[in-house]
């Protein structure tokens, strides 16, 4: 291992704490803010992307293991051998986060001035989108686990208010809680890794640990590894956590687009590829994440396929696309780098399509309803042809962005070698024919055909601050790919974070077979799409379908099994603790209480009130101690 | 005489007494009772002072007595209020302290 | 006199003034009360300014000889854990004065008495985290039942004297227990080294497993009660229904910490060895009260009894880290009482005032808040996030030491309890959802937000929640040195990293 030197920096503290104040700031000042909170929050998020680019031309500039740079804010906990800094670390991995964070923030903070212009909140929106982007910040800057467990809470907090944001409607409110809890179930599992770290190494920054992580033992780094996915399966929406991103769209679409599409949910992605010393050395949990990330993308792909509502359908996308990051990163060195790849290029397009989303609902009266669009693109040109080449990319049209990233996952899935292999390389596969057949369904049924809109719409072109963040995404998702591909770049780039060691592997098939394969899956499913939905699209969901068809608009049915087997019981659970509580417990206590005041009741007869009787009772006690006396004596 | 027979007399003398206020209801008698119980010990305590030989029995005597005096106040004083608003002295009438 | 002295004696003078005011004048009791709270814990801050963090042992002491005959003396004295309770204990008084400034109302005697009793009160909590004698402790842990007992009964709302009466029942049974205890501690004291209820005098006793075992449940039994461990909790969600929003914070917040607190004093210094031999009883039941605690939270229906019963869960946390027997586990107990103090006083008061507006504490009763009563549903909110220890907010540093600092001893133990995780979420988020977020429900719509005392009321338990927080160092610099000490003189010495020694 090369010695890497860490740089001191007392700047870095200003990722965090400008949103963060700012934040603070327009809802501790509530409507006086009203008028000008926007601009303050779209100007923080936009000095944070111009801060984070010149950290980045600062890091070109210095050579490859000077890069990464760390501030000591303050000792936040100590006891005893518990020592935790309030510490951040900007290395090649977070620096590619945070630029992904406030860039595409920035984009997506102009978008709502205009999207939320009618609101009478959007003060707070925007208090909220800033929350989100401090916290994202922590996460991806902690150089502990501890600092990032508050930085993952703190998104989720955020996610949670902005999921809610319009909770007059109480089925948002319960979106927004079931996010929570899923994560939570998820921080459960970051807990126990950070307990399970603190046993072991006896410290929880990421330093630390990896110093000492070769030489632990196997049980203990799958059991850490282990609950970092299940906290990654939590925060990224994979199996069998998946279920609360599809409701969670509930919130306005900017937070769609910034925080369930391109960054948050991409968080858990970012803590494997952060861990890799824990995983590199526990194969075991390396399998389980290809595992989950393999189910996952297809999970997705299938819900995807039967969604009518246009933003579960990309949400159900985004699931699945984090499921090739997941399981990228599941193969370890050779996957690190493709699966931030394609987490920075999901970034843009993905983030793009949602904008675009929001356009269309924006023109049509939220209306969400796909079957309740078509023909679209005449009324909205820039929205479609943005919407378009995110589309392209997403389904790995060569040369646009997801083309480089997507390739190289499947690549590597078949590089495993074995069956192994075969079997996860076949899936990917799989998944890009299910994905450009949903794609092209979800483009088709948008914006081409017949229009089936009713006639209170009246589709029209967003203003111009709606549109331009959504060119640039596009521009993002036209180049990026190529741009992180070309002559290795970022893999080179992110080596010393992910690859100290340098790897090797057999190629098990040829990249040109492999591109080859992929096209022709891609190929195959928009042809599947354009022969299905060439013709008219009914307005209302067709009811004789397939099952399976059925049990994906249900999102496979995750709902229903959590219903039956934790909901309902865990309810049922508390209805009998609840009455064990008070008839057993208390009754326990009630009885003895009872029996005090029954006894009491009874002795009570004796006393008549009758003097005589007293007299009587005195006369026989005396003459009972007398009794006693006289036959203990004698 | 012997001693004894005055001991004997006490115990007859207690035991009509306590008979007494065990059976009576006039507040009244009930309270004569009770000084003849008390007189009866005294006239032990008398008796063993002379068996004994020494003053320690009239001085409790002389104590009971005084006792019995304070007694015989206030117990008539509440007699008396009970009569007052009752127009009975029978103690059965005044089982307040049960409720 | 000593400082700690006159800090105890600064209230009973308040209560003194209050009584000679005239029976009507509420309103002047009410300010005088407020006074001396507010001149009390700002004495109690500069006391503290003065407490040598890096000295051992107990400071500001005083003794004074009081029952010679028994070897009873009149001895107070704070380490760093006593002084933040005691810190705790003044800064939620003047709180609680001020956020429930009409609370008197409707009770059974006048203002006057409320606010005598609350002083009363508050001596007590002061005289019972500063003793170092024995006796003395007992006779605060004990008399402090009275002010509470008319406190909950002449002033609460619905069954407010069947709840007292259960309250008072309940710690009179454990207290009797803690007599016999202590009596039998003296005995052997007299026999051994003389006549004494010094505490370090009676850590020195030699005696045998059995009786060590015996005198340790009597303590061991009364703190449970108080603290309150399941099964003997069932008092306190009646007590905290029934009183006034105020008098739970004290209940809750302060009163209920001398148990955890006589935990770590009295059962681990007194008894360490029958202390180990019962740590993995006592665990357990400090795990199902976590996972018990949330549970009956989620099923309640009324917000003070749901607030009532995540205490239960978090005092769950608070017995599992000081019985752990680590230096994290002990520091995050005591860091927990603080923070649990100062959330549940949030909880507590918010709801009070919601309670107080609404007319109804049922949960069903609410709904939309968030848009009738900002402020207030913002303060619940942040209350109701440090009761599900979000990180940032002060119960999280807490949390996640005690269960650190347990797993390293019985993980079993810090992973069924870290499950209280997740159902936190849902006993904080389930009310939140009902009573803050949907649409306004009927009877919410023309209700009033905080007004001026009740925002300056609850402004600095929220700037204590999240400066703790974030910067927990100055609670954690006095409270590591009484945990370290603790640990080292029950016999433990925290585990080792376990890396190297196993290698693969």
């Amino acid at each position: 291992m090369e010695s890497a030197m860490t740089l001191t920096s007392n700047t870095l503290v200003y990722f965090v704490a400008l949103p963060l104040l700012s934040s603070a700031l327009l809802l501790l000042l509530g409507r006086r803010a009203d008028r000008w909170g926007h601009v303050l929050a779209t100007t923080v998020a936009g000095a944070t992307f111009v801060f984070g680019l010149i950290e980045l031309f600062a890091m070109v500039g210095r050579d490859e293991y000077s890069r990464a740079v760390h501030q000591k804010v303050f000792t936040w906990i100590s006891v005893g051998s518990f020592q935790v800094d309030a510490a951040l670390l900007l290395d090649q991995l977070s620096i590619c986060f945070v630029l992904l964070i406030t860039g595409v923030g920035t984009l997506i903070h102009i978008y709502s001035i205009a999207y939320m212009a009618d609101d009478p909140d959007r003060r707070r929106f925007f208090a909220y989108l800033n929350l989100f982007i401090a916290a994202m910040l922590l996460l991806v800057l902690g150089d502990s686990f501890l600092n990032l467990y508050v930085g993952w809470e703190g998104v989720g907090l955020a996610s949670y208010l902005l999921i809610g944001f319009w909770n007059k409607k109480a089925e948002y409110a319960t979106a927004a809680k079931k996010a929570f809890v899923a994560n939570r179930v998820g921080d459960l599992g970051l807990s126990i890794a950070i307990m399970i770290a603190f046993a072991v190494f006896g410290t929880v920054t990421f330093k630390g640990i990896e110093e000492q992580a070769e030489s632990a033992s196997q049980a203990a780094m799958v059991a850490i590894g282990l609950m970092l996915l299940l906290a990654a399966a939590g925060k990224s929406a994979q199996f069998p956590l998946q279920s609360w991103l599809g409701d969670a769209m509930a919130g306005p679409t900017p937070v769609s687009a910034l925080i369930h599409a391109a960054t948050m949910v991409t968080a858990g992605v970012y803590l494997i590829v952060r861990s890799n010393f824990i995983f590199d050395n526990a194969p075991t949990a390396q399998f389980v994440v290809v595992l989950v990330g393999a189910i996952t993308l297809i999970f997705g792909a299938l819900i995807g396929m039967a969604k009518d509502d246009i933003k579960k359908a990309l949400a159900a996308s985004t699931m699945s696309q984090i499921g090739y990051m997941v399981l990228a990163a599941g193969l370890g060195p050779i996957g690190y780098a493709f699966a931030i790849m394609h987490l920075l290029t999901h970034g843009f397009f993905k983030a793009g399509m949602f904008l675009g989303a929001g356009s269309v609902m924006h023109g049509m009266n939220d209306e969400v309803n796909m079957r309740r669009y078509g023909g679209l693109a005449r009324y909205m040109p820039i929205t479609m042809v943005t919407f378009g080449l995110g589309y392209l990319a997403i389904i790995g049209v060569p040369p646009f962005a997801g083309f480089y990233s997507k390739d190289k996952i499947i690549e590597a899935a078949f590089n495993l070698g074995g069956t192994k292999g075969i079997i996860f390389g076949s899936l990917t596969l799989l998944g890009a024919v299910i994905t450009a057949f949903y794609m092209t369904r979800v483009f088709m049924m948008t914006f081409l055909g017949k229009k089936r809109w009713s006639d209170g719409a009246h589709p029209h072109e967003s203003p111009f601050l709606m549109w331009a963040p959504m060119v640039l995404l596009a521009v993002g998702s036209v180049a990026s790919g190529f741009l992180l591909y070309s002559g290795k770049r970022l893999e080179y780039w992110l080596k010393p974070v992910v690859d100290k060691h340098g790897h090797s592997h057999e190629e098990f098939l040829s990249h040109t077979t492999v591109t080859t394969l992929a096209l022709s899956a891609v190929a195959i499913g928009v042809a599947i799409a354009i022969m299905k939905y060439r013709g008219d699209v009914p307005t209302t969901a067709p009811e004789n379908v397939s099952p399976l068809t059925k049990a994906a608009r249900r999102d496979l049915l995750q709902d229903d099994f959590n219903e039956a087997v934790l909901m309902r019981p865990g309810q049922a659970l508390t209805k009998v603790l609840v009455a064990t509580d008070e008839k057993v417990i208390d009754g326990a206590v009630r009885v003895v209480a009872g029996a005090a005041v029954g006894s009491a009741r009874g002795l009570r007869t004796i006393q008549s009130g009758y003097v005589r009787n007293y007299a009587l009772l005195i006369l026989l006690g005396v003459a009972v101690l007398i009794a006693a006396v006289w036959v203990i004596t004698a | 005489m012997d001693i004894s027979y005055y001991l004997y007399l006490s115990a007859i003398l207690f035991t009509i007494g306590a008979v007494g206020v065990v059976i009576r209801r006039n507040a009244i008698v009930m309270f004569m009772c009770i000084e003849l119980m008390l007189n009866a010990a005294n006239l032990s305590f008398v008796t063993f002072a002379r068996i004994n030989g020494n003053l320690e029995g009239q001085m409790v005597a002389f104590f009971t007595m005084v006792v019995a005096a304070c007694e015989v106040v206030v117990g008539l004083a509440i007699i008396v209020m009970i009569y007052r608003s009752r127009r009975s002295a029978s103690v059965d009438d005044a089982s307040l302290l049960r409720r | 006199m000593s400082t700690l002295t006159i800090l105890g004696i600064l209230p009973l003078i308040g209560a003194l003034i209050v009584a000679t005011l005239g029976k009507s004048d509420a309103r002047r009791a009410k300010l005088v009360a407020f006074a001396t709270s507010i001149i009390t814990a700002l004495y109690a801050i500069v006391v503290a300014i003065g407490f040598q963090i890096d000295r051992p042992g107990f400071q500001f002491v005083e003794s004074r000889e009081w029952i010679p005959a028994f070897g009873i003396t009149y001895g107070v004295g704070v380490d760093g854990l006593s002084l933040v309770m005691i810190l705790l204990a003044v800064i939620l008084v003047p709180i609680v004065i001020l956020a429930g400034w009409d609370e008197a109302e409707g009770g059974r005697w006048s203002a006057k008495t409320f606010y005598i009793l609350i002083l009363i009160l508050e001596t007590m909590m002061i005289g019972v985290f500063a003793a170092t004698d024995l006796f003395l402790f007992y006779v605060f842990f004990e008399a402090m039942l009275i002010p509470v007992y008319f406190l909950i009964g002449g002033y609460g709302s619905g069954e407010r004297i069947q709840a007292a009466v259960k309250f008072l029942l309940y710690s009179l049974f454990g207290g009797l227990l803690m007599l016999a205890s202590m009596i039998g501690l003296y005995v052997m004291a007299n026999d051994q080294i003389g006549k004494t209820f010094d505490i370090s005098a009676l850590s020195r006793l030699e005696m045998s497993s059995t009786t060590e075992h015996l005198l340790f449940l009597g303590f061991f039994i009364a703190f449970a009660i108080k603290a309150p461990l399941w099964p003997v909790h069932t008092w306190l969600p009646d007590a905290a229904k029934s009183a006034t929003p105020g008098t739970s914070v004290l209940l809750l917040g302060v009163l209920d910490k001398v148990g955890t607190f006589g935990m770590i004093r009295y059962c681990l210094e007194l008894f360490p060895n029958a202390s180990k031999t019962f740590t993995p009883f006592i665990i357990t039941l400090a795990v199902i009260s976590i996972i018990y605690g949330a549970f009956l939270a989620i099923g309640q229906k009324e917000i003070k009894r749901l607030i009532a019963f995540t205490s239960i869960s978090h005092f769950g946390f608070i017995v599992m880290g000081i019985f752990a027997m680590t230096t994290q586990g002990h520091s995050g107990s005591a860091l927990y009482m603080v923070n649990h103090g100062f959330s549940t006083a949030a909880l507590f008061l918010v709801a009070g005032w919601m309670i107080k507006r609404r007319g109804s504490s049922l949960i069903a009763d609410f709904g939309g808040l968030q848009r009738v009563t900002p402020v207030m549903a913002w303060s619940f909110f942040i209350a109701g996030l440090s009761g599900l220890a979000l990180p940032g907010l002060s119960s999280f540093v807490s949390e996640i030491l005690v269960l650190v600092g347990t797993y390293t001893r019985y993980p079993v133990a810090a992973v069924i309890g870290g499950i209280g995780i997740i159902l936190a979420a849902l006993y904080i988020l389930i009310p939140v959802q009902r009573t803050l977020h949907g649409p306004t429900a009927p009877g919410n719509e023309n209700l009033a937000d905080l007004n001026l005392r009740e925002k300056i009321a609850i402004a600095p338990v929220i700037a204590l929640i999240v400066l703790l927080g974030f910067y927990p160092k100055p609670a954690l610099d006095l409270i590591n040195p009484v945990a370290e000490t603790t640990i080292a003189k029950s016999g433990f010495t925290d585990p080792a990293p376990t890396v190297g020694s196993e290698r693969r």
